[in-house]
């Protein structure tokens, strides 16, 4: 293993039973990267994650965080490793500061050091005017910025974020990336699941999972040239309405809304695509869109592969 | 795309939503101040804040739960505070935590929301068919819903809302955590439905589902600071955007928000949206500070999270965040 990676699996495997959570999963994470992981619903990212962490033991395989194997010295990283899962424990009966104590107990951090790491995580979480305020208390958003604060209580240098923006507004979101941001700053390396594909843009690397397979892992640019053909953008006055004429004229999973715009997919040739779908749009009486070639975002990968 | 007007005072009769100041206490706390709006009948309509700003406390006022402080409101023609019974009839909700029973099939908990909701025996049959077709659940009949996805459950719990066929539904945060693909059969299952003649009435964080909506309110501290379509509300957007297109967002976001006249910047998928005074100005003064950088700059419309992080910023977000 090149020291560069910080994370690096070799044909992870996880079976509940009869069930096959994640299969012949083999990836590398560079040491300072912020690597994301997308796919379905059940696609195995949480399992995977949770194996990396340390959390969960595989049942074939093997995981190096920071040189470390798992399976033998999972002790020996624990303390370099930071993870916040879905629904991460925060005390709804504690305050914000509490909580963050609490965590600082935890993993052992020095009473003379304490004080100030909790000073700083509060800081920049922007969570100091509420440090008094029960953590049951907080918005959606706080309290995901708080469940991050607590995964970082320990400075790790290998953070695994399991969908932390879940149900949390735009303002809040925006935050939380600002946050990470800062992190990439000191060297931490990231790997986040995401149902936010726009999140997943601004990551160094992208694996996309599937039924517990990686299907792929790229750049997020890497990941758009597996698309073959390209992406025709329409503006139509009755965009749902286009979806649905459009939809019959062309092959499945070809067409898709971007809120009131309209994706056409087209395999070879953007003239000839363009040209059918004007004269369909046409032909039931919609004015004609305008329409002009756009480069891919992984949602119209994830689409266009997955639909 | 529907001829509803921002504008209306409430009470209108073709409105199947009609809100009149309505407000709700607890205690000291205004949870909803004095929201005046009105749905039309098939309208998707979209309910957007932060969180803790008062949509699911409105939400509960609307389907009977919760009695109002002050101020009206009519669901399907029957009045919120004292003909909650009859709501009940005519709605359908579903929230965040689809109410399936885990360990019930697919099958099994259609039948079970069809006797709470009373169908008939004669229409059960097909009420569950519609459901599983609707769903695509064909092949998963038999599996119990501990085992389907979240798209899947999602679906499932969408179906069992609307099994006794009411013509409004409440769908609070339907699709959080749910992931992209899932959420697109999920809005095709909607415009089904509002084509259908049904009223949506829907919150979301996901601002591009948003996009999809044909009317929106934002809700901040309990009251309704903006009402309209995606387009008028973009119009009134205070001030432009500048899209920069870059490969490193990060490295680039604290270099250019100090420049004159960014009032804001943030990442917006792979690259940065700045909120500015004039797009012009900013793409020029980028140029010349930064002429080693290779920058696509454009000046685009506002997005809906544009808007609404313009609208939390301007209503004060030290108390929200």
């Amino acid at each position: 293993m090149a020291p560069s990676e910080a994370i690096k699996t070799n044909a992870l495997q996880k079976r509940f039973g009869k069930v096959t959570a994640v299969e012949e999963l083999s990836l590398g994470v560079k040491s300072g990267e912020l690597f994301g992981l997308v796919g379905s619903d059940g696609a195995g990212k949480t399992t995977t994650l949770r194996m990396l962490a340390g959390i969960m033991d595989p049942t074939g395989g093997e995981t190096l965080v920071l040189g470390r194997n798992m399976a033998q010295e999972a002790e020996e990283v624990r303390g370099d490793i930071g993870y916040m899962s879905q629904r991460f424990g925060l005390y709804p009966d504690l305050t914000v500061l509490e909580n963050l104590r609490f965590y600082a107990d935890i993993h052992m951090i020095p009473a003379r050091e304490r004080g100030g790491r909790i000073d700083e995580l509060l800081g920049f979480s922007n969570l100091t005017p509420f440090k008094e305020r029960l953590a049951g208390k907080l918005s959606g958003g706080m309290k995901q910025k708080l469940g991050l604060a607590c995964a970082l209580v320990h400075r790790p240098r290998v953070l695994f974020l399991d969908e932390p923006t879940n149900g949390v507004d735009p303002v809040s979101r925006r935050d939380f990336w600002r946050i990470l941001h800062g992190l990439l700053g000191e060297g931490v390396t990231i790997l986040v699941a995401t149902a936010y594909l726009d999140e997943a843009e601004r990551c160094h690397r992208v694996g996309l999972m599937h039924r517990g397979r990686l299907l792929a892992c790229d750049t997020p640019k890497g990941l758009k040239g597996l698309m073959t053909g390209g992406v025709l953008e329409f503006t139509t006055e009755e965009p749902r309405r286009a979806v649905r004429l459009l939809s019959a004229d062309f092959p499945s999973g070809s067409v898709a809304l971007f809120g009131e715009k309209l994706h056409l997919y087209y395999a070879d040739d953007p003239e000839e695509a363009r040209e059918r779908a004007i004269a369909s749009l046409k032909k039931a009486g919609l004015e004609a869109p305008r329409v002009r070639q756009v480069e891919p975002s992984l949602e119209d990968l994830f689409v266009s592969l997955l639909r | 795309m529907n001829g509803a007007n921002a504008t209306t005072t409430g009470e209108s009769p073709e409105a199947q939503v009609s809100l009149h100041e309505l407000t709700r206490r607890f205690g000291d706390f205004t949870a909803v101040d004095r929201v005046t709006l009105d749905v039309a009948r098939g309208e998707i309509f979209g309910f957007l804040g932060p969180n803790g700003a008062g949509k699911s406390t409105t939400i509960r006022m609307l389907c009977g739960i919760l009695p109002p402080s002050s101020g009206s409101g009519t669901v399907a023609g029957y009045d919120i505070a004292t003909q909650s019974e009859q709501i009940k009839n005519q709605i359908g909700y579903m929230s965040q935590k689809f109410s399936l029973y885990e360990e019930l099939t697919v099958e099994e908990n259609i039948d079970f929301y069809s006797g709470i909701y009373r169908i008939p025996a004669g229409k059960k049959a097909e009420r569950k068919e519609w459901v599983i077709e609707m769903a695509g659940l064909a092949e998963q009949r038999g599996t119990r819903a501990q085992a389907l996805s979240g798209g899947w459950k999602q679906r499932l719990a969408l179906g069992c809302a609307v099994l006794h066929e009411p013509p409004i539904v409440f769908l609070d945060e339907p699709t959080s955590g749910v992931d992209p693909i899932s959420r697109r059969s999920f809005w095709e299952l909607i415009y089904r439905l509002s084509g259908e003649g049904v009223t949506i009435f829907v919150t979301t964080h996901y601002m591009e589902e948003a996009e999809c909506c044909d009317r929106l309110g934002f809700i901040f501290g309990g009251e309704l600071i903006a009402l309209g379509t995606p387009a008028e509300l973009k119009a009134g957007f205070p001030g432009q955007i500048v899209e920069i297109g870059c490969e490193r967002p990060f490295e680039l976001l604290q270099r250019v928000e100090s420049l004159p006249g960014v009032k804001s910047s943030a990442l917006f998928g792979a690259g940065l949206h700045l909120a500015v005074e004039n797009a012009e100005q900013t793409i020029a003064a980028i140029g010349r500070e930064l002429p080693d950088l290779d920058l696509r700059m454009e000046r685009i419309t506002p997005s809906l999270e544009d808007l609404f992080v313009s609208f939390m910023q301007a209503q004060g977000r030290a108390a929200s965040s």
